[in-house]
């Protein structure tokens, strides 16, 4: 059978991520040593755990109501306000998704029409793409630069706009840069948004991991509530990656529709999840601390001996990634992630795997425990030494 | 708890400029507060975690409860003293709960042991009973899990 033939146009023409290739060889090699995970090392904090399992014994495996337990929406409303003066109404602006990854693909397929535009700023994560595509949207890119700290610039986004421009997708803390921004690089940016009258959906999922300065949602400037949809969840602030829970926030009207798209293809999120989500908001701050503080030494660990191998390597002050240059060894990304994996074991991402500006870059997680991380550092040290 | 004491018990051959890099803090300022806990006796010592599971002929261990009659001036730290002088004996500590002392005690096999409670402790004066447990297999030492190491099971994701 020519499956090419029977299956859906638009997602075939969406290309498979080229990383799955370098991800297949890192598979079978044993003995690798790491630094490609993005996603916490630490377990769900034990108190989290067992709201979980408490709801499992005492039988409460129903489905929840489509827009998430009312409880768990109030909760997230109390915990938005507490951290980043966000002021969302738990029954009607709230929705809790699987993960913050379903709460993007609703978002946007709520968002944009076909033939519309999607500016998209990278390197950053990798789904924003195709799903615009999915929509039969266009992805525009804008490629942050090194110099500006991978921060997007006011003039960045004025020169992709077009007359097709509908909505911006902001992702700051990043995801592989560690770029942040902060409220004044995002109060001029959203004049350049509100100028052009953009929607935006801002995909805060590490907005707790950030190492100088609390982080600030661009929904909480003035004008941009009204045509913002924030998107957060567990799995990082939490550790809580395998429970498959997130929430996106926004004006009542977007959120409605969101719902009404959630409730025909996903009904409601995970309950057991959701039991423990509530426990994670009411008494999971110190937890939260305590992780932020271990990432942050391993941070300044792995930037401090990036940049003493002479790998020049930003200051990454939110998420847990840094970004290193290697253009200094004139290997391409994947070159030099692929020699380094075949003659140290050590698996690190490309950098092109989030945009081609990331071209000249790899990214480093540093979701793992020092030992592991002096180690692996040690055995790129070596790499280098000898090219 | 100062993160820089956390990290040293946690490997103690961490350099000072990976130290420096993990706290933030001058290499400097980093040796100098190494030297000022070793002064103070707050760092006692750099030691290696050894699984002796894994070696031949590494003894045998066994935990003692000991009840004891406390002297008049000096509490329980007379006797306390008294145990801890014996070579065998590799750790001892003051207990809350229905015994007083706590010990561990190495020998190379389980009659030294057995010979060194009866005969030597069991007959100091001011020690009322002994009850004597042997390790079979730790687990987890001091933090250190020593069961063969687990996996990361984390898949590649971006
Ligand atoms: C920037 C970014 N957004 C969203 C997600 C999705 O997270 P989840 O679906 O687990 O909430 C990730 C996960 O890596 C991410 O890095």
């Amino acid at each position: 059978m020519d499956y090419s033939k029977y299956l859906n146009k638009t997602i075939q023409s969406v290309k498979p991520s080229g990383i799955r290739r370098f991800f297949d060889i890192v598979n079978e090699m044993d003995d690798v040593i790491s630094l490609s995970i993005g996603e916490p090392d630490f377990r769900t904090p034990w108190h989290v755990r067992k709201a979980g399992i408490d709801s499992l014994e005492n039988g409460k495996t129903w489905y929840t109501p489509n827009r998430g337990f009312k409880k768990l929406c109030q909760e997230i409303s109390g915990f938005v306000n507490r951290k980043y003066n966000l002021d969302y109404n738990p029954d009607t602006e709230i929705l809790v998704t699987v993960g913050g990854s379903e709460a993007l693909d609703i978002a946007i397929r709520c968002m944009v029409n076909p033939g519309e535009e999607v500016l998209v700023h990278q390197p950053s994560f990798v789904c924003y793409e195709p799903l615009t595509k999915m929509c039969g949207a266009q992805a525009v890119v804008m490629n942050t630069k090194a110099e500006n700290d991978f921060r997007l610039k006011p003039e960045e986004l004025e020169a992709a706009i077009t007359e097709k421009s509908k909505l911006l997708i902001l992702s700051y803390p990043n995801n592989p840069t560690g770029a942040i921004m902060t409220k004044d690089d995002l109060q001029v940016l959203s004049e350049v948004i509100i100028k052009h009258d953009l929607l935006v959906i801002s995909d805060e999922i590490y907005s707790e991991l950030t190492y100088k300065d609390k982080h600030v949602s661009i929904a909480s400037l003035p004008g941009m509530r009204e045509r913002t949809v924030v998107i957060n969840g567990f799995s990082k602030a939490f550790a809580m990656t395998g429970w498959r829970l997130g929430y996106a926030m926004g004006p009542k009207e977007i959120i409605a529709m969101m719902t009404k798209l959630h409730q025909y293809c996903i009904m409601s999120a995970p309950t057991v999840a959701q039991y423990a989500a509530i426990e994670a908001l009411k008494n999971g701050d110190k937890d939260i601390e305590h992780m932020r503080s271990e990432y942050d030494m391993r941070r300044r660990l792995v930037v401090g001996t990036f940049n003493a191998m002479g790998l020049e390597t930003f200051e990454p002050l939110g998420a847990f990634y840094c970004f290193p240059c290697i253009k200094s060894t004139g290997l391409t990304s994947e070159e030099f992630c692929t020699k380094l994996l075949h003659s140290k074991h050590v698996a690190i991402v490309p950098g092109d795997a989030f945009g081609e500006c990331g071209e000249g870059f790899v990214r480093v997680s540093y979701s793992y425990s020092i030992n592991h991380l002096t180690e692996a550092l040690g055995r790129i040290k070596e790499f280098l030494e000898e090219l | 708890m100062d993160k820089l004491l956390r990290l040293l018990s946690d490997n103690s051959t961490y350099s000072t400029s990976e130290l420096s890099m993990l706290l933030g803090e001058s290499e400097q300022a980093i040796k100098e507060r190494i030297d000022a806990y070793e002064k103070q006796g707050v760092i006692k010592g750099y030691r290696a975690v050894i699984n002796w599971e894994k070696v031949a002929d590494s003894g045998v261990t066994a935990y003692i409860e000991l009840k004891v009659t406390p002297t008049k001036d000096k509490g329980f730290d007379e006797i306390a003293e008294r145990v801890m002088a014996f070579e065998e004996v590799s750790s001892v500590s003051l207990m809350a709960g229905t015994y007083d002392l706590g010990l561990t005690v190495k020998g190379d096999t389980i009659q030294d042991v057995s010979s060194f409670v009866s005969r030597k402790l069991s007959t100091l004066e001011g020690v009322l009973s002994t009850a004597t447990h042997f390790f079979l297999k730790r687990y987890k030492y001091d933090g250190t899990v020593l069961t063969d190491t687990a996996v990361d099971e984390r898949c590649m994701q971006f």
